[in-house]
């Protein structure tokens, strides 16, 4: 699995600091309704400092709602939160507002202003000193120092969701709340913007990432989470799609076998199989351990084998399989 | 955390900053005043000559009358403007998702409009002044600067542009219609001047207590404004109601 190596040492030493002081986020049946409707209902997570938490959901699963909860822009109907270590109540919005940023849904920049001065601004804003330097920084580290002089409306939307992002890193967050950052750009500036969420998490900075966008959860994240108004399912990408999945392995021959049933039965590893298109796909309980006595017997029994490789589940296919059984369940 | 000088000086340089590109302010701001001067430099020209008439005395405080307009109107639009404005741009989250206090934001938007429409009414009373010097006759031109009548307007131009303003404020962080914000705001800003209205026609007999007594309640409304505004300022439902 490509990238998983790394992936799974940052995971390994986020979890080295269980503390729960040391959570970014802790979320606990937490609820926003409106009227009688929920946006999201009794949600429940952790995030650690220094990781990159996805939040995958379709259309109106709630994620915008989560994310201006926990930034104090509106009040959770039930459930209590911390948030940068703080408690999530009316009090202590400023203060909370003050450690995290958050970068919404859509840049919402001064457009008759430039890029510095809508940068200003916000500096102020935050009460920050050195701003002149602040802002360089912020805006080297999303490459536009160049374009500092130039009216925030003659930019492009993916400069202008550059500046956006240039401002919630102003007042060098604890935890960085994105909003599908990259809904809208076409590939190269998602591309650009991928790289630079990969150069926070460098740094070390907790970004807690909402999308809809399942091969960017899977490529950035360490964890995520889905939500459908409930969350339906939390952990890292890949175990979630062991979790969801059974495990198999994809066999092509160049002629039917004959003999199939005696020849798989007798692999205790192998618990069931159908036919595909040009070949098997196996339930196995280890694909380590079933392969090679698959091969071994495959060619006992003379089949010319083409390729055995364990089935691949993408994120997308953890997704639409979850969803789909919110779609049935959710039938008369 | 206590009240920001800082939050607020940021909120009101980015006001006037984003004013110098503002078409619709920078027409507001000068289309009004013209609009509302013409009005009382004519009324002066035209003015009968005739010493110490109870008419020429109608006309001039007619005149001053309509240049009390200026510190009403002019700042109730750009003020109805201010947070549905922000709102209907998509800026208003990006700034509440800072530490930002809601007295912080609103006396910041109250201090951006004040400072540039009370300087523009002040100017227009002195074009007013001189051209009542110039160019009306001498016995209209005594009548003007005769008495309290340019004190009393020095004083009541700020007052009830305060007025104005946090009635605009106040409408514009209710409503979800720049339009109808700012029609509203137009007549809210209305009732102080209709009571000095009254008084220069004598319908309520002119007294300096009741000159005063206006004074002190628009001084209060315009010092204490923001804490009213402050307790209806609801970020959740700017927040929410910004859907779609
Ligand atoms: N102000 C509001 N009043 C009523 N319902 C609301 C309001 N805001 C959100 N909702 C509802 O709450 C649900 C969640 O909305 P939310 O915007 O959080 O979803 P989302 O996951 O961010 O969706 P998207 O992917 O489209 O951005 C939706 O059903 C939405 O209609
Ligand atoms: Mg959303």
């Amino acid at each position: 699995m490509t990238g998983a190596p790394e992936k799974r040492s940052r995971s390994a030493a986020s979890s080295l600091a269980p503390a729960p002081g040391d959570h970014a986020l802790t979320v606990e049946r937490l609820s926003k309704r409106f009227g009688d409707r929920a946006a999201f209902e009794d949600v429940s997570f952790e995030v650690g400092y220094g990781e990159v938490f996805g939040f995958l959901g379709p259309n109106g699963a709630g994620k915008t709602t989560t994310v201006r909860t926990l930034g104090t822009l509106i009040a959770p109907s039930s459930g209590t939160a911390t948030v940068a270590g703080i408690q999530l109540t009316a009090d202590n919005g400023p203060s909370i507002r003050a450690r995290i940023s958050i970068m919404p849904e859509s840049p919402g920049l001064y457009l008759r202003l430039t890029v510095m001065e809508n940068l200003q601004c916000f500096a102020g804003l935050y009460e920050l000193d050195d701003v002149r330097g602040r802002i360089e920084r912020a805006l080297r580290s999303v490459n536009l120092l160049d374009r500092a002089g130039d009216p925030c409306g003659s930019l492009s939307k993916g400069l202008r969701q550059r500046v956006a992002l240039a401002r919630a890193l102003l007042n060098d967050p604890a935890v960085l709340f994105l909003d599908e950052p990259t809904s809208g750009l076409d590939p190269v500036a998602t591309r650009e913007v991928h790289d630079l969420i990969g150069s926070l998490r460098e740094c070390g900075v907790t970004i807690f990432l909402t999308t809809h966008r399942l091969e960017e959860a899977e490529r950035l994240c360490d964890r995520v989470a889905i939500l459908s108004t409930t969350l339906r399912l939390i952990g890292r990408p890949d175990e979630l799609r062991q979790r969801l999945f059974r495990r198999s392995l994809d066999v092509r021959v160049r002629a039917p076998l004959e003999d199939l049933k005696v020849v798989l039965g007798a692999l205790p590893e192998v618990e069931g199989w159908e036919q595909t298109a040009s070949g098997y796909t196996l339930n196995v309980s280890d694909p380590d351990l079933a392969a090679p006595a698959l091969a071994r017997a495959l060619v006992a029994a003379g089949a010319d084998i083409l390729s055995i490789a364990e089935s691949r589940h993408s994120l997308e296919d953890v997704y639409l399989e979850l969803l789909d059984e919110d779609v049935e369940a959710k039938r008369p | 955390m206590s009240f920001s000088r800082r939050r607020v000086a940021a909120i009101t340089v980015k006001e006037l900053r984003d004013y110098r590109h503002n078409r619709f302010v920078i027409g507001t701001m000068a289309f009004l005043p013209l609009l509302f001067i013409i009005l009382p430099i004519v009324q002066l020209l035209i003015a009968p000559a005739v010493a110490a008439s109870p008419e020429l005395t109608d006309r001039v405080g007619l005149s001053l009358l309509y240049m009390l307009v200026i510190p009403a109107v002019v700042p109730s639009t750009l003020a109805a403007y201010s947070v549905v404005g922000e709102r209907e741009q998509g800026t208003l989250e990006p700034v509440l998702i800072t530490p930002i206090r809601p007295e912080e934001f609103l006396v910041g938007k109250a201090l951006a409009v004040a400072a540039p429409t009370i300087t523009i009414a002040y100017a227009m009373f002195g074009i007013f002044l001189a051209a009542a010097k110039l160019f009306a006759s001498p016995v209209v031109s005594s009548a003007v600067f005769a008495g309290s009548h340019v004190l009393v307007q020095l004083l009541f131009t700020p007052l009830l542009a305060g007025w104005s303003i946090w009635v605009g404020i106040a409408i514009s962080a209710r409503s979800s219609d720049i339009r109808a914000a700012q029609q509203l705001s137009i007549l809210a800003s209305l009732p102080p001047l209709a009571i000095i209205a009254l008084m220069q026609f004598k319908v309520i007999t002119p007294s300096t207590g009741l000159a005063l007594a206006l004074a002190v309640a628009l001084l209060i409304v315009d010092t204490l404004g923001w804490r009213a505004v402050a307790a209806i300022f609801d970020r959740e439902r700017l927040i929410t109601g910004t859907r779609g």
